[in-house]
């Protein structure tokens, strides 16, 4: 982690003038040629994340390895499934596209890795995605309103820390999904990493609902949604689009750990995991373990890049603790 | 401070029996412990079966078989296996022994190294120790310690076949019948699991102790020191690392839930019987009441060592007061 090569930037006030933010596009003031053009908070955040070099590349790596999965159909030099007797548990060579060689039953290597990228990105985003939403609505209520659902979720997440997550998850995947869809594993993660959102959401509305402009608001006569989602949400969009993105590789690691110890996704549906696992019986040929691992760490890099760089950028103040 | 110790321990009580009954909950209502039997042709007689059902309380309801599991935990050291009608207790007792020894090895060493890299990293910030130190944990940190423990295996699986040297071995526990705890043969087989479960900590450890190192050099109160003239070698020591060591000791006991379940895919990997190994056997073969007395132990494990975080943070930070 390298400190932010951003210059210093001055973060426009937040304060109000004469009834109108400064943020607003006021009309820019050119003084002797000098020209100011004003930027809003967000501007400057897009300004600070573009500047962040090392999100940069998380991220053009991440839109590589991502869009060859997502594209896997017309990426893949073969499909997942193609066998071919006469070539198999060969070393990556260029013969005939397979760069990462094949598999016991000459199955092309790369083309199950894409696949496997394919499987493990779905994962990962629509955890994030449905989890995020949910922590987050979960999170506002409990901190807003306080009182027994405030004391219910937190109970809830206290039952969930007693144990380590994975503990929870194999338990959970191998009594109920034996069938090993991929939406059961999905549903199963995202049923377990909402808490931890959650909580943090909880602790930012439970800061900011004794803010002034809550009271103003309320004095207007605003209702608790308008209050909620109108006004005290945006305010706490910089944790939680910073932890939505680390979700994504932690789901993706949780994933493959599932898959990898076999309660994971079923057959023939490839996935990292799983060929991480599958690879391990032939220690001898290391590509058919290595590289889709390899794969998985630089996915996993790249998530926590970017993650890093939208932190810095939406979230100035933080200090930069990774715990 | 007693009486916070006391009523940490009975607000324990609860949390742990709640666990205990959604876990049962879940674990018996979602798998049939009399499956086996009912597809052996031999045993599927319903005679047999209504037979087992009533001596094991299968026919009864579900919180008076929560009643007699509770009972058989504390009378019977956690119960009989339904499947092996063997007891638990002396299988999971061995196991719990030799996971205990890898994990505590490793959080040791781990503590050690993250904790002298990460004064050493603060006090040379920016240099290319630091530098190299952040890449490396950021490395273990995506890094699936799945991927790791295989990688590790491959290299020795290599080395013995090429040279025919034995440095570390890559599966089991003893090469012999059996081995004394710390023998010269023992450490060679659980040095690799070691070496995976180390890594992953050390990462987090050495990111932690170098953030709240830099967090104190900056403070006040050291400013105060340099300018009193003491030496800097006694101003890091004595003034510095003394204080940044207290977050440490929270994360590291926090850290040990994250090991055992570390410790379930190392173990399943290099084939140690101990704990993890213990739980994903019994999952594959759907041993409930197995299942359960592993829950309950990495639960209660957990709670302790957050007590234990807890209690020492009031000891080495005389600010916190408990009341």
């Amino acid at each position: 982690m390298t400190e932010p090569t951003t210059p210093l930037e001055v973060a426009p006030p937040t304060a109000l003038v004469d009834g109108r933010p400064l943020a607003a596009p006021v009309d820019a003031t050119v003084a002797e040629g000098l020209e100011l053009r004003a930027r809003s908070q967000w501007s400057y955040a897009r300004r600070r994340f573009l500047r962040h070099r090392l999100a940069m590349i998380g991220l053009v790596g991440l839109i590589i390895i991502f869009g060859a999965g997502a594209l896997a159909k017309y990426v893949a030099p073969y499909t997942f499934d193609q066998i071919d007797l006469t070539n198999v548990l060969h070393g990556p060579t260029t013969v005939g596209h397979h760069y990462f060689g094949t598999d016991e039953i000459g199955r092309d290597y790369l083309s199950r890795v894409i696949y496997g990228i394919k499987t493990s990105e779905q994962v990962g985003l629509v955890v994030a995605v449905v989890s995020t939403i949910f922590g987050l609505f979960v999170g506002a209520i409990a901190g807003y309103y306080r009182g027994w659902v405030d004391n219910v979720i937190m109970r809830i997440t206290d039952l969930v820390l007693t144990l380590p997550v994975l503990v929870v998850l194999l338990t959970v995947a191998a009594l109920l999904g034996r069938s090993g869809n991929e939406w059961t594993i999905v549903a199963i993660i995202a049923a377990f990493y909402w808490t931890p959102i959650a909580r943090i959401v909880r602790g930012v509305f439970l800061s900011l609902r004794e803010k002034e402009y809550v009271e103003a608001a309320k004095a207007v006569g605003a209702g608790d949604m308008r209050i909620m989602f109108r006004h005290m949400l945006p305010n706490t969009l910089g944790p939680i689009v910073v932890n939505g993105t680390l979700a994504v590789a932690d789901a993706i690691i949780l994933e493959a750990f599932l898959s990898f110890l076999g309660f994971g996704i079923a057959d023939p549906t490839p996935s990292l995991g799983k060929l991480v696992a599958g690879g391990q019986q032939f220690p001898q040929k290391w590509w058919l373990t290595v590289l889709p691992g390899l794969v998985l760490v630089i996915i996993v890099i790249c998530v926590n890049f970017v993650g890093d760089g939208l932190r810095d950028a939406l979230d100035p103040q933080q200090r930069r603790v990774r715990a | 401070m007693l009486t916070y110790i006391a009523r940490r321990i009975l607000y324990s009580i609860p949390v742990l029996l709640a666990t205990s009954f959604l876990s049962f909950t879940f674990i018996t209502k979602s798998s049939d412990p009399l499956a086996n039997l009912r597809a052996n042709p031999r045993t599927n007689n319903p005679a047999i079966l209504h037979h087992l059902a009533h001596v094991y309380h299968l026919d009864q309801s579900l919180p008076v078989r929560y009643w007699y599991w509770l009972q058989d935990v504390f009378v019977h050291k956690l119960g009989q296996s339904l499947l092996t009608s063997q007891p638990i207790w002396p299988d999971i007792s061995v196991a719990i022994e030799h996971t205990l020894q890898i994990v505590l090895l490793a959080q040791v060493i781990a503590l050690i190294l993250g904790v002298a890299v990460g004064i050493y990293s603060a006090i040379r910030q920016y240099s290319i120790f630091d530098y190299t130190m952040t890449s490396v944990s950021f490395l273990g940190y995506a890094m699936p310690t799945f991927w790791l423990a295989l990688i590790l295996q491959i290299i020795f699986v290599d080395i013995y076949l090429k040279w025919h040297v034995r440095i570390f071995y890559t599966s089991g526990l003893n090469s012999g019948v059996t081995s004394s705890t710390w023998s010269i043969d023992r450490l060679q087989h659980i040095a690799l699991p070691v070496i995976t479960l180390t890594v992953v900590s050390f990462a987090l450890y050495s990111r932690y102790m170098r953030a709240t190192m830099l967090d104190v050099i900056n403070s006040d109160y050291v400013r105060t020191a340099r300018a009193k003239g003491l030496p800097e070698r006694l101003v890091i020591f004595r003034h510095v690392v003394r204080n940044a060591l207290i977050p440490i000791v929270t994360v590291s006991a926090l850290q040990f839930g994250a090991l055992l379940g570390g410790a379930i895919v190392t173990e399943s990997i290099f084939t140690l019987d101990g704990m993890g190994y213990f739980f994903i056997t019994r999952l594959q073969t759907n041993d409930v009441y197995s299942v359960m007395a592993y829950v309950m132990i990495v639960a209660i494990t957990v709670i302790m060592f957050n007590l234990l975080a807890d209690i020492l943070y009031g000891f080495l930070d005389p600010r916190i007061r408990y009341d």
